[in-house]
């Protein structure tokens, strides 16, 4: 059970490493897709004791199928709580909530994120939907978790629009701004590998590569330089057991594939 | 207390409180009336073109369509639209071309579907003009300052962002701390429209499942349509007060209209209709498209229980209340294409 698979998706490599990372009797605020599928995997593995928390109110759900919406009645079935959206985000801001995910259209060095447009805001060439509950999550949220995939399109010198806060500029940026102390970006997963931000700098650095991926791939994919340490490890892949339950929480493959 | 930033987003639906409380005691009801009209009657007398409208639950969860729907019959132009966690009604209204403003939280997205096609398509090419960014939970807490009767709300969400830039939100330093706080101008939308559980004849309100934002916002707007599935007794309202979600005397209209936030899902009752809604994303690609949408499922029915036939009718309806209740799986065209 506990066997490396021998075959997986990249998506069913993420929703592994993402699961990993969140830790059992803390919380989580999930969003659509693969964060939520991601956590649910945690909750059936590792993370029992992993409570949920939705955005709309949901808490704590055990729903035998993945939700479609973050506001759904799947993400409050057998919850602890069905409650709102002002409850949610008070929770979090308060400090209830360990993690958080975020996804992104393009991401920089300190891990700012930009959901809203490419091009000029009042002409934009590309209309994303915006924050949604992401700057909320980026800003409140303790550690949060980005989920992206990885290209020179996508990670860049500077963004079109900063979104949600990773660390803005650097050391301390975020508490000058009024952000929560010692809240920020913790890790960032892509197709190529794992990130985490340095202590100091609070810039992006490469932690582990996947399967058959180079460092210097991952540069090559990135616009601006990422820290590569020299003791770059691997990412332990999927066990077969963890792969087994991915698909049975998203049997249709809405979001880990098929 | 230092004003340390302005947000340059556009500042809609705030007034002065003083402002505000005058317009409720000139204008809001305390006696108990009967508030039952067709959806025609309310839409026709409470949406005038220009308004500030929100709408109530999650933009594909407990959404009033059918008033969605109406508003579009009745042709009602160049809306102000709250894009607070909109999904599936703002594209619809997009679509519609009765939408020229919105301030954006989140809007012109299908969640997992992917992207809103028209949504997308207006804003680009300038039919539709973003006039303010903000985030979730900043919507939220600009309903919470309307439903208050102050000012604003502080807050520690959208600092050293864009998108507090693009926000009529301002940045002070707090007296206490001394650090830097968010202030998010409350808001009191001219009209809010919510699809509910169960509401007596005078509008006291019960909602099954999560309140989302509709408790604040319900008590902010300045004029409350109310859909329900179903009409209840005040008796039932007095025998269990604390599910009480919405009171009637902030309501305006109530009106019957069972299954009315189809194809939305409405929690404990019926599934999202993924079907129609494939349909719609696959049709709202093209302006042609969109036109053949409303043409055939709002121009072409006089409301919603003509609509509701077109869709499929009560075999559909049980077919999506078996699928709410995991009865039976649910079908969805766009899974296919991932």
């Amino acid at each position: 059970m506990n066997k490396p698979a021998e075959h997986y998706s990249l998506r069913e490599l993420e929703a592994c490493v993402a699961s990993r990372i969140l830790e059992d009797e803390k919380s989580v605020f999930v969003g659509t897709g693969l964060p939520m599928i991601a956590a649910m995997l945690a909750n059936r593995t590792h993370a029992p004791g992993l409570l949920i928390v939705f955005e709309a109110g949901g808490m704590g759900p055990q729903s035998p199928v993945l939700p479609i919406s973050v506001g759904d009645s799947r993400t409050f079935y057998r919850g602890i709580a069905a409650s709102s959206m002002h409850d949610a985000m008070s929770l979090t801001q308060a400090g209830y909530l360990d993690y958080g995910f975020l996804g992104a259209a393009q991401i920089d060095k300190f891990g700012n994120i930009n959901t809203t447009v490419i091009g000029d805001w009042k002409n934009p060439s590309v209309r994303f939907p915006g924050s949604g509950g992401a700057n909320d999550v980026g800003s409140f949220c303790q550690r949060t978790i980005v989920i992206i995939g990885q290209d020179r399109r996508r990670f860049v010198e500077k963004l079109d629009f900063i979104t949600t806060p990773g660390y803005l500029d650097g050391n301390g940026a975020r508490e000058e701004a009024g952000l929560p102390e010692g809240s920020g970006p913790y890790r960032v997963i892509t197709q190529l590998g794992v990130f985490g931000f340095d202590g100091s700098t609070k810039e992006m650095m490469l932690l582990s590569v996947h399967h058959g991926v180079t460092p210097q791939e991952v540069q090559e994919n990135c616009s601006f330089e990422i820290h590569i340490p020299a003791d770059v490890s691997v990412t332990e892949s999927p066990t077969e057991e963890e792969i087994r339950v991915l698909h049975e929480i998203d049997p249709m493959g809405m979001s880990i594939g098929k | 207390m230092d004003v340390l930033m302005e947000g340059q987003g556009e500042l809609i639906g705030w007034h002065d409180p003083d402002e505000n409380r005058k317009w409720i005691m000139e204008n809001k009801s305390r006696a108990l009336l009967d508030k039952r009209m067709t959806l025609k009657e309310a839409i026709a007398k409470f949406v005038a073109d220009g308004v500030y409208i929100a709408f109530g639950g999650f933009g594909h969860v407990r959404t009033s369509m059918a008033a969605i729907y109406e508003i579009i019959r009745q042709k009602k132009r160049d809306l102000v639209v709250a894009g607070k966690t909109a999904v599936h009604d703002i594209d619809i209204l997009i679509g519609a071309k009765c939408v020229s403003k919105v301030e954006v939280a989140y809007a012109f997205g299908h969640e997992l579907r992917g992207l809103s096609p028209a949504g997308r398509r207006a804003v680009e090419q300038g039919e539709v003009e973003v006039i303010a960014e903000i985030s979730n939970a900043g919507y939220q807490w600009r309903f919470l300052g309307g439903m208050m009767g102050v000012p604003f709300v502080v807050s520690r969400n959208l600092l050293g962002t864009d998108t507090l830039k693009k926000s009529s939100c301002k940045v002070v330093k707090d007296p206490w701390s001394g650090k830097p706080v968010c202030l998010i101008p409350s808001a009191n939308p001219d009209v809010a429209i919510f699809h509910v559980h169960r509401c007596d004849p005078y509008g006291n309100a019960q909602i099954d499942g999560t309140m989302i934002e509709d408790f604040e916002l319900s008590r902010a707007a300045r004029r409350v349509i109310i859909t329900t599935e179903e009409i209840i007794d005040t008796e039932k309202i007095r025998e269990e007060p604390y599910q009480t979600a919405i009171p009637f005397f902030v309501v305006d209209a109530v009106c019957e209209v069972p299954y009315g936030a189809h194809p939305t899902e409405m929690p404990y009752r019926y599934f999202f209709d993924e079907e129609h809604i494939g349909e719609w994303l696959e049709l709202s690609r093209t302006p042609e498209g969109c036109k053949s949408y409303f043409d055939k499922y709002v121009y072409g029915t006089e409301d919603f229980s003509g609509y509701l036939e077109l869709v499929g009718g009560l075999k559909k309806m049980e077919y999506l209340t078996e699928v709410e209740h995991f009865q039976q799986p649910m079908r969805a065209p766009w899974l296919h294409k991932k």
